[in-house]
């Protein structure tokens, strides 16, 4: 039921804009033999023919894997089986195009460097092997940081920088990707109010420039505003398509309940509907109700599993 | 007679004393550059399981030779340095053990297999040829030419290495993640950090010892580490120091006296350059203006808003 959901939303997207930016065929990646996603069908619109591009969000509880998603279109996890197209290539020769920012804590931010030092780094990619980067590099590096407001931190070593700075760099760094798609996990994990405002005006300059940008979400109260395009994932594929038309309370609930058994399920479905209709149509701020559902679901989730 | 001593040494008039000088400064500049790749990526410890897995390496290699032969117990030592840290890979990936654990169980089990080995050697007619006591404890006086161009051979290699994938490096270090999503091949690069740790390890096991080794990687990185802020600048000071370390430790062994009537074999130069280099650590925590301890204590507690930043983790061990 939740794949029928998923092919007839995506369908009536891609008919509405014709370029696909990433297609995902079959994919499924397990780790220890444990599948973490299973028998993934997606596919991700790119620029429409009037040069808008696409914001979307990937969702789901924790342990769903949206992060491994991310990894193994990237290439970094090898998938049991399935195949990614991005721009209707394989990934090796479009990597160029791709830009990516880990989730922030995933690196040692006692390394010494400096924040442009970090943001130099996205013009690795493009300058390949042994090549090193050379001054027009770091003027494209200066000029990212600008972007993001950080441009009097460029030589700031990177530990004295707050959260919500460190993002802020991390976006920089894949800005001198200069690529036409990112991925983006967690861009707002941790971040202040006002670097969240920065990081959302970024990615609206972006979509307005024509580029996709994926990014793994976990706040869904700001979905409806932030994110035109919306993936609900929860090991299978439940949803995926433009957000008016996907990010429904029915999918929500098949998204976060999706492991419970039937008996629960029926008692979790008359809940939730209460819960998440009061969810759905709520603007940027978060109600004490909203908020305390939205802590609520991975630990049923979880519950549910064990 | 002890500043005659001296004098002999740093004008180098003494062939064998200059081999024993050039050979551990040259160990001490490889293993502090590559040493501080090593202890950002976090696989510090990996050395000390190369430099314990070497011990049957060599052991094996001198059955199967039959005679000291540098360049066989190098490849023997490489060859089980790599089984090492195959093995601590595979007990990671392949077992609930955690990576800490795989590495304490590689270490002594290598280990242990090593002095079983050893102590037959010695049992053997032409064991005491062997010269494996060496390999366990270090006897950098008893280095020979070909031993110091063997090791001049791998740290020109290694610093070559180093300069050329730079860039590479660094962003695996920094975050590997990014480094395989712009299509930089991640594992080959990682396995070349690891091979070049196992080569100055290997090279430095005759001088330095199995026990010892370890420290002068992780030493002057981590003496290195509270002076600046910048990769390179760390790795340059990284390899000054472990030269520094090299040559003071060979100087103090080959001149400072020894106890009259003493059962002496006068002063262990492995140990003393270790002490060198850990003295250069202290001295670095003390008073270096960045991380040290001095600066910390002078600097206004109101300057750093995010206070557990302004100190740095890497000063806490």
């Amino acid at each position: 039921m939740s794949q029928q959901v998923a092919s007839s939303s995506s369908r009536v997207f891609t008919a509405s804009s014709a370029p696909v930016a990433v297609e995902v065929h079959d994919l499924t990646v397990a780790y220890d033999r444990k599948p973490v996603l299973w028998d993934i069908d997606l596919t991700w619109p790119g620029a429409s023919p009037t040069g808008q591009g696409v914001l979307s969000a990937v969702v789901g509880p924790n342990g769903a894997g949206k992060s491994t998603l991310i990894k193994a279109i990237l290439g970094l996890v090898r998938p049991a089986s399935g195949r990614v197209t991005i721009f209707g290539e394989p990934l090796s020769r479009v990597r160029k195009r791709v830009g990516y920012v880990p989730q922030r804590e995933t690196v040692d931010w006692d390394f010494p460097i400096d924040a442009l030092g970090v943001v130099l780094m996205g013009r690795y990619g493009r300058l390949g092997w042994l090549r090193r980067p050379r001054s027009a590099d770091r003027a494209i590096a200066l000029r990212c940081l600008d972007q993001v407001g950080m441009g009097d931190f460029a030589s700031r070593q990177i530990s004295q920088l707050s959260g919500g700075q460190q993002q802020r760099v991390f976006l920089a760094r894949a800005l001198a990707q200069e690529a036409d798609l990112y991925f983006m996990d967690e861009p707002f994990a941790g971040v202040d109010a006002a670097t969240e405002r920065a990081i959302i005006d970024l990615l609206r300059s972006l979509r307005a420039s024509g580029k996709t940008v994926i990014a793994v979400h976990h706040d869904l109260q700001s979905v409806p505003e932030y994110f035109d395009h919306v993936v609900m994932l929860n090991m299978r594929l439940v949803a995926s398509g433009p957000t008016q038309q996907v990010f429904t309370s029915a999918n929500l609930q098949a998204t976060y309940g999706g492991r419970l058994t039937m008996l629960e399920r029926v008692g979790e479905a008359m809940r939730r509907a209460a819960v998440s209709e009061s969810l759905l149509p709520v603007g940027s701020q978060p109600t004490a109700h909203a908020a305390h559902a939205g802590r609520a679901v991975p630990a049923e989730y979880a519950a549910g599993t064990l | 007679m002890y500043a005659d001593d001296l004098i002999r040494l740093l004008t180098l008039q003494d062939a064998n004393t200059r081999t024993v000088l050039v050979g551990t400064a040259l160990l001490g500049v490889a293993s502090g550059v590559v040493g501080g790749l090593a202890i950002l990526r976090r696989r510090a410890l990996v050395g000390d399981a190369v430099a314990h897995a070497a011990l049957p390496g060599v052991c094996i290699a001198f059955l199967i030779v039959g005679e000291r032969d540098f360049g066989f117990f190098l490849l023997g030592a490489l060859i089980a340095g790599i089984v090492a840290a195959v093995m601590i890979s595979l007990l990671r990936l392949y077992t609930p053990i955690k990576e800490d654990a795989a590495t304490a169980i590689s270490i002594g089990s290598l280990f242990g297999l090593g002095l079983v080995l050893s102590r037959r050697i010695q049992d053997l007619p032409s064991g005491n040829r062997a010269g494996l006591d060496g390999f366990i404890f270090g006897k950098a006086a008893a280095m020979v030419r070909s031993d110091a161009i063997w090791i001049g051979t791998a740290a020109l290699a290694v610093l070559v290495v180093v300069i050329l994938l730079y860039k590479e490096l660094k962003v695996l270090c920094f975050d590997r993640d990014l480094a395989g999503a712009m299509g930089f091949r991640v594992l080959p690069l990682d396995l070349l950090l690891m091979g070049l740790v196992c080569v100055c390890v290997v090279v430095g096991l005759p001088a330095v010892g199995v026990v010892l080794m370890v420290a002068l990687l992780v030493i002057p990185p981590a003496a290195a580490r509270l002076w600046t802020d910048r990769l390179a600048v760390m790795l340059v000071l990284s390899g000054g120091f472990g030269l520094l370390s090299g040559v003071l430790g060979t100087a103090l062994s080959a001149t400072m006296p020894t106890p009259s009537g003493a059962m002496t074999r006068g002063w262990p130069t492995g140990p003393l350059i270790v002490l060198v280099a850990g003295s250069i650590f202290l001295v670095s925590l003390i008073v270096s203006p960045k991380r040290g301890l001095v600066a910390r204590w002078i600097a206004p507690r109101t300057r750093m808003p995010n206070g557990a930043a302004a100190g740095g983790q890497g000063v806490a061990p």
